[in-house]
Order: C-alpha cells, then structure tokens, then sequence
C-alpha cells in the first residue's frame, strides 16, 4: 500500500482525447518526495529543450504535495510546472485552497497534459470517472463563474475547480489559473490556454491513507494551535502589521518612485475601514487555522478573494489608491490575470505613452492627459482599466503587451528596451529598487529559479539585531536555524552585510527550504517564507522529517531531507541548463541597488557557484549530479557537449 | 427526587457562522478519529461533520450528522439571516435520501456523529480540538429531564422494524398467535 500518496497518476492526452490511470514508481517519492520534486523529473523525462513551450508536446503537471490530505495541517499546495513562452524556462507555481486535497481523494497525485484539444474543453474527473468535455458554452466566461457553472452542470457543489479567465483562453503570458481562493501564475495560465483547457472540475471521496497514524496524529494534531497562536506566520501583514512595509519600501509605477512619506497615520486608518466594509470573512485553506484570505465583496463586481500583496499591485502600478485595487482586482481576477506581472506591464506601458514610444496610434482613445479625472477615476487608473481589457483580449497594443515586459519591449523598440528595468530571466520581478547591496539577495536575485523573490527568500532574517542582548535571545530560542546561522547572525551588526561565506549559505538554506514545501505542499507562509520576520515558522527543516517519515513510512532525517531538496534543485537548474541558462542570466536587474559592487558580486557568484557544485557557468558538474543519483542527467549533459567528456576542466 | 425529574449531561457543540474560515480542519480530524485504526487514513467524505461552503456567497456552515431520515421532508423552509439566505438544508443534521450527505461513500450507510465517544474520554470531540478560530466550541451543561429511558434492546428494534415493513396489526396477530402455538 502506498502511504500518503495514492500513487497513481492521471494522463490526459488532448489531442488524442486518452485518459489512463498509470501507477508510479515509489522510488521516485524516496527519491525526490513530490509535488514541484517528481513533476520536475516526468518534464526531464518527456519534455526535451527542442520542444516549445507552446507545443503540443510540451506537458503542463498538476501536482499534489506529498503531504496533501494527510492529518498534517497546512499542507495544502498545488503545484502547477511546465515550460513558459515568457522565459524559454522551466515555470512553476503553487495554488492553496481545496483543489489539490480534493484530486488526492478522487485517487490520483497529479494530473499530467499533454497535446492540445481542437477546441476549449474541460476535465471533470469524479473519483475513477473522468471524462473531456466540451467547454464552448464557457469560453468568454470568468474564472469564478466558470467554477459556479461547472459545480451547477455535474451537480457537484462539493467539487473544486481550478479555470482560467479569458486572459488564459487568449494565451496572455501573465493569465493565472483561478482556484476558490488562490490563484497559480507565472506563466501557467497560458499554457491551460494553449492546450485548450478552460477548467478542471474533481470530486474525490476515497481514502488517503498513511503509514503509522498514531505518531503522525500525536504532532500533527498540536500543531493547529500552534500555529494558530504564533503570529509570526501566516499573513501577519494582513493581521496586525498593516501595509506600511509595502507602501514606504516598494516603488510606484513602472517601479520607478520610492514615496517615503506618502503614507499617514490617517491614510492607514481610512484603508483599514474600507477593508473592514469591503471584507465579509476571513477564510483559510485546506486544514489550515490561519486565515489568510479576504473574501472581498466590492460592489458592482462577482466576490473574490484576496490574499498577501496583491492589494496594493494595482495601487501602487497607478499610483492609485486602495479603493482602485480593490476594485480592480474585480476584473483581473475573473479575467485570470497575475496581479504581479499585469500591473507592472501596464505601468510599463503608461510610461512609454508619457515618453512617447507608444502614441495614440497604438493607443486609441487612451485617458488622459495626466491631471484629470476620467469617469471620475485618476487618468492613470483609468488608463489600467483600458490597458486590462486590451491585454486580456490581445487587442491591439494588448497584443504586444500580452507578451510581458522583456518581449514587448524588444517588439515596440524605438527606445522602449530601457524601460524594461525591472526584469530578470524575461520575467516581471517585484518593484523594488534599494539603497546598497544585499548580498544574500544579489544571490537570490540571481540564482533563483522560481522567477519571483517570494519564492526562494525566507529563513534567514531580513535584517540584523541591533541590540546585542536581545540578539542572542532570538538565537537562543531559533529552533528552525542550523547551527551555523546563529554564528553569522549573532556577528551581523545594523547596516552590514554578512560575511560572502554567510552569504552563500543564506541564499543556500532559504532555496532549500522552499523546495522541501513545494514538493511537501506545506504553505511558504508556515514554512520556508516564514522564517525571515520572527524566525519562529511552525516548520522547519529540524521537525519537517518526522511529519515525512509517519505519514509516508519512508524514513528522512534532517540530512535526508536536505539531500532531497538539493537533488530536486539542481534537477530544475539542468532543466533550465538544457534551454541554455547560464551565468549570463544571472544578475538582478541594474538598477535594483544604487550602490552597487561590481567584483563582489561575481566573487559571490563564483563562491555560490562552487559551493553548489556548478562550474563557473553555473552547470552542475558530473560529480555533484552524480552524487545525487542524476547520472541520467550527467551523461545527457555530457552527449549534448554541455559537460565535457572528461572531468577535470570543469571549475 | 420528589418531582420524577434527575439532572443529566446535555454535551452540546455551538456553532458561531461569522467565525468559521471554512478550512476544514474538523472535517479532516473527524474522518481520521473514526478511522479504523484511528488516524490511519483522512476522507472528508466520511466525516460526521460537514461544512457547507458557498463561498461566492459567503456561506460556511459546519454542520454536524445527526439520525437518519427514511424519507425527505415534503417541505422546506429558507432563512435570512444578516441578508444572507439558508436554505433549510444548510442547517439541516438528519442524514436523509435526497442529499449524499453523512453517507459512508462505500457503503452508502448513515453516519452519525458520536461526540468521538472513546476509553479514555477526548476532553472535547475532534472537531473542537482542531477549531481554533472558535466557529466550534464544546458546552456540557447540566438539564433536568424526565428520567431517561435504557438503551432499547433488540427484540424492541426487531419488532419495530417488522412493524414499520408489515404493518402493527399484522405483527400483534402473529404475535398472538405465536403465543398459543408456544
């Protein structure tokens, strides 16, 4: 008996129209647990780097976490992994809510697409029934009605959903995939798109079954008050800590205007009562007690749910207000659009009008001039409404701009190239532009792989201690830090950087800890992300072992686990590698710190580099993949020239 | 006591709708309680406890199984409550036959929430213990009551049935009979 897993997978061939259960191999759970883990070893396997992302032969994965249905709290997470248009690079992201639980009972751990329907479907998969269905009566429809729809038509109201907007039915490269309360992006949604999908609708009422119950049930059962009384998890912005943080350190616009002093006591106030009318409820995800999610009623739009940054993209993108978020997010979210990378690509735009790159040639009948109100909204909101629906339909100008910043830049010209400041590996990164350098986060910026910040910060503090007694009390009690950090972090005085050697294990334990969550399906905000305010996350790399090790039957240890999340990472890095990553790639963007130092910085990248066990392009080597168990990867490596034959000359 | 009345234990659990977040921590701790061996498995779909979301709609309703209904209710009522409407079924614990609802998904028999009864006794039921946002919270309060009758023994839940399938008068004629024949 599998445990934990149901292990069977779901292989749904559109073009065909085939439908298989097929069972896997356990050794791969042993071997790389799942969730991101295993989809990263089927898109090694069955997507070569000659296949593009948007051909038929390019496979989007569903993936359960391995911990998903399992009596561990906060293991809610859905990964969705594939290849993206935006980059040419392996593209993944994570969705809480009730859909990934809910596939588990239905019997399966992931749903893998391959091929491309004629026309748009939906997959409604009831427990061992699973059929493709026509979806035209659903094209045009947003992402929440569509879900509404489908429960109403298979007469399911206990059924999750997961559907794009139109934004994916238009191939838009920032269309996010729409679930209940949370939302993948990233360059997913436009793969549903292309292959046709509109929805998926599943229903499961089996068993999930795990290996020893009775110690998994004896610290799993805790943990819900725990993490319900630590406050340093979860969306502790959203409880208590207000929105200053991004309001004061984020920039406006085109990530251009840091506005220090914008933000007022008063200003404060008049946000939190228009969240309090706006909001009816808090909600949380599957198995969760944290409510991170604000079920937002906003009138004239269907209710949706908002969660983390999101509230202040739109705002901040226009220089708008929150009222104008929240309003906003009424659209974007039933049209299925990133509320990261939709906001900046249209700030991008607005910037390009004012410097007269795009016209009123390109853009007819755009609101304006600067300094008005138009239908009683700021010009620059205004210009967001009509910048959103033309993206989302690919009209016009929309056409361009639907293909992110990087692309749309290079197809404008005329000068439009450097307004695309804000990009790393061709994707939209958050607006931040900073004094001096981090090197932790040069490392980050540089290196990561899951194309968004969020997505690899998080272990280690943000920021030092200034006061040494307090300091060595965080230490004292920082049960998630492997011993070496409470070293370099008792060393790290205010307004230093921490030592390169520091440095490099920052960047290295903050990435592994999100590959042990993606492929665990534990919340970020629980675990890998939350580490870095507090340092006190319910999960961590010293306790995560024995949830493993009860729930699956497969014994991990602290080290077992760490090898596990540096094989899936290097794993990614030779998916990548095989679509021609290299160093060059590597840099955040030039602006990111006024203050910058140049040969510190590849000092940095050559130590992290070589601590990994990449050569000077960041290639893992031979040894480092073999040691892994990657030997396939190796010897693909070495037949593509991208290794040479022998070792030797590989540092 | 004088008034034929004894003091009993009502064990109650309070539903606050405003404060459930709608994660389905109980019915996920209800199912692996009732597992056989206890935590050996999870499935919503056999818990006794279920909570009814519409979530365009704001509606998060934890309910709990409750005795089994023959046949539906030939009518219903619908509620508003703070502008929201309930349907009748929302709050509804009979597990019944027009609803799937606290049916076992193997077996297709009833559920029926037992307050987790167990040697030793939980200090509050499963679904208590994980709601930590307080939309649950258990209450043991003391009631009079007329005296409680014993649990009904078998031959009384045998004849009930044959009663219900063939009619008292065919029963009490068998019976009599039965009784001059033995």
């Amino acid at each position: 008996m599998r445990y934990a897993e149901t292990g069977f997978d779901l292989e749904i061939d559109l073009s065909r129209g085939s439908i298989d259960r097929v069972e896997t191999d356990p050794e791969l759970s042993r071997l790389h647990l799942g969730g991101q883990g295993t989809a990263a070893k089927i898109l090694w396997d069955r997507v070569p780097p000659e296949v593009d992302p948007l051909d038929p032969e390019n496979l989007l994965i569903f993936s359960t976490g391995l911990l998903q249905s399992t009596p561990v709290p906060g293991a809610n997470r859905t990964a969705v992994d594939t290849f993206s248009p935006q980059t040419g690079f392996y593209s993944h992201s994570l969705f809480g809510g009730f859909f990934g639980p809910e596939l588990k009972y239905a019997g399966y751990d992931k749903i893998i697409f391959r091929g491309k329907a004629s026309d748009l479907v939906y997959l409604w998969i009831n427990n061992d029934k699973v059929e493709i269905r026509d979806a035209s009566h659903l094209r045009g429809k947003g992402a929440q009605e569509t879900a509404l729809i489908l429960k109403e038509e298979v007469g399911e109201p206990n059924a999750q959903v997961a559907a794009i907007g139109i934004a994916g039915e238009n191939r838009v490269y920032m269309a996010s995939i729409e679930h209940a309360n949370s939302s993948a992006s990233r360059g997913v949604g436009v793969i549903m798109g292309d292959k046709r999908i509109k929805a998926i609708i599943v229903r499961g009422t089996k068993d999930v079954n795990v290996a020893q119950p009775k110690e998994l049930a004896e610290i799993s059962i805790p943990m819900y008050r725990k993490m319900y009384d630590n406050k340093d998890c979860g969306d502790s912005m959203a409880h208590g800590e207000g929105d200053a943080f991004h309001v004061d350190n984020f920039a406006w616009g085109n990530a251009r205007t840091r506005r220090s002093e914008f933000f007022s006591k008063e200003m404060e106030n008049d946000w939190l009562s228009l969240e309090d009318k706006l909001r009816q409820r808090w909600t949380g995800c599957h198995n969760c007690p944290k409510d991170c999610h604000q079920a937002i009623k906003y009138p004239g739009r269907m209710p949706y749910f908002q969660k983390c940054y999101s509230k202040l993209t739109y705002a901040m993108g226009a220089f708008g207000d929150l009222d104008f978020d929240y309003n906003i997010i009424g659209i974007t979210q039933e049209y299925g659009m990133d509320a990261y990378s939709t906001p900046q690509t249209i700030a991008f735009a607005i910037e390009l009008y004012e410097a007269g790159i795009l016209t009123d040639k390109d853009l007819p009948d755009f609101p304006g001039p600067d300094g008005e109100t138009v239908e009683g909204y700021k010009v620059n909101e205004a210009r967001f409404f009509y910048l959103v629906e033309r993206i989302a339909r690919r009209e016009g100008i929309g056409d361009v701009l639907a293909n992110g910043i990087y692309a749309a830049a290079r197809q404008i010209g005329n000068g439009a190239e450097a307004y695309d400041h804000n990009t790393i590996k061709k994707f939209e990164q958050v607006p931040i532009k900073l004094g001096y350098v981090n090197f932790p986060y040069f490392l980050m910026y540089a290196t990561g792989e899951k194309m968004n910040i969020t997505q690899i910060e998080g272990s280690f503090p943000q920021a030092p201690i200034a006061d040494k007694a307090e300091r060595a009390e965080f230490v004292k009690n920082w049960d998630a830090a492997p011993e070496r950090f409470k070293k370099w972090f008792m060393e790290w005085e205010p307004r230093q950087n921490p030592s390169l050697e520091a440095s490099v294990h920052i960047c290295d334990w903050n990435e592994t800890m999100h590959y042990v969550d993606d492929a665990i399906g534990t919340c970020a905000f629980l675990s890998s992300f939350r580490g870095q305010f507090g340092g006190r996350p319910p999960y961590h790399i010293y306790n995560l072992p024995a949830f493993i090790t009860h729930a699956t039957g497969i014994e991990f240890d602290t080290d077992g686990l760490w090898e596990v999340a540096r094989r899936n990472r290097n794993l990614i890095r030779a998916l990548n590698v095989r679509r021609g990553l290299s160093r060059v790639d590597e840099k955040p963007p030039a602006n990111h710190w006024k203050k910058r130092e140049p040969e510190t910085e590849q000092k940095l990248l050559d130590m992290y580099y070589e601590f990994k066990g990449w050569n000077n392009d960041g290639i893992p080597t031979k040894e480092t993949l073999d040691k892994l168990g990657l030997e396939y990867v190796s010897n693909d490596f070495i037949q593509r020239g991208i290794l040479p034959e022998c070792e030797g000359d590989q540092s | 006591m004088s008034n034929g009345l004894k003091k009993r234990i009502v064990k109650e659990i309070k539903v606050d709708l405003d404060k459930c977040i709608g994660c389905r921590a109980c019915e996920m701790a209800c199912s692996g309680f009732h597992a056989v061996p206890k935590f050996s498995s999870t499935n919503p779909a056999r818990s006794r406890i279920r909570v009814i979301i519409e979530d365009r709609k704001d509606v998060y309703v934890p309910v709990r199984a409750g005795d089994y209904a023959q046949a539906e209710c030939n009518c219903r009522n619908s509620y508003v409550i703070n502008g929201k409407e309930y349907s009748e079924c929302s709050f509804c614990t009979v597990s019944c036959s027009t609803r799937d609802l606290f049916k076992d998904p193997d077996s297709g028999l009833p559920l029926k929430c037992d307050m987790c009864a167990d040697d030793p006794t939980l200090p509050e039921p499963m679904c208590v213990q994980v709601c930590c946002c307080d939309a649950l919270t258990y209450v043991e309060r003391e009631e009079e009551g007329e005296n409680e009758v014993g649990p009904r023994g078998e031959i009384e839940v045998g004849l009930e049935s044959l009663v219900n399938r063939f009619g008292i008068d065919k029963v009490v004629d068998l019976v009599s009979q039965l009784s001059k024949t033995k």
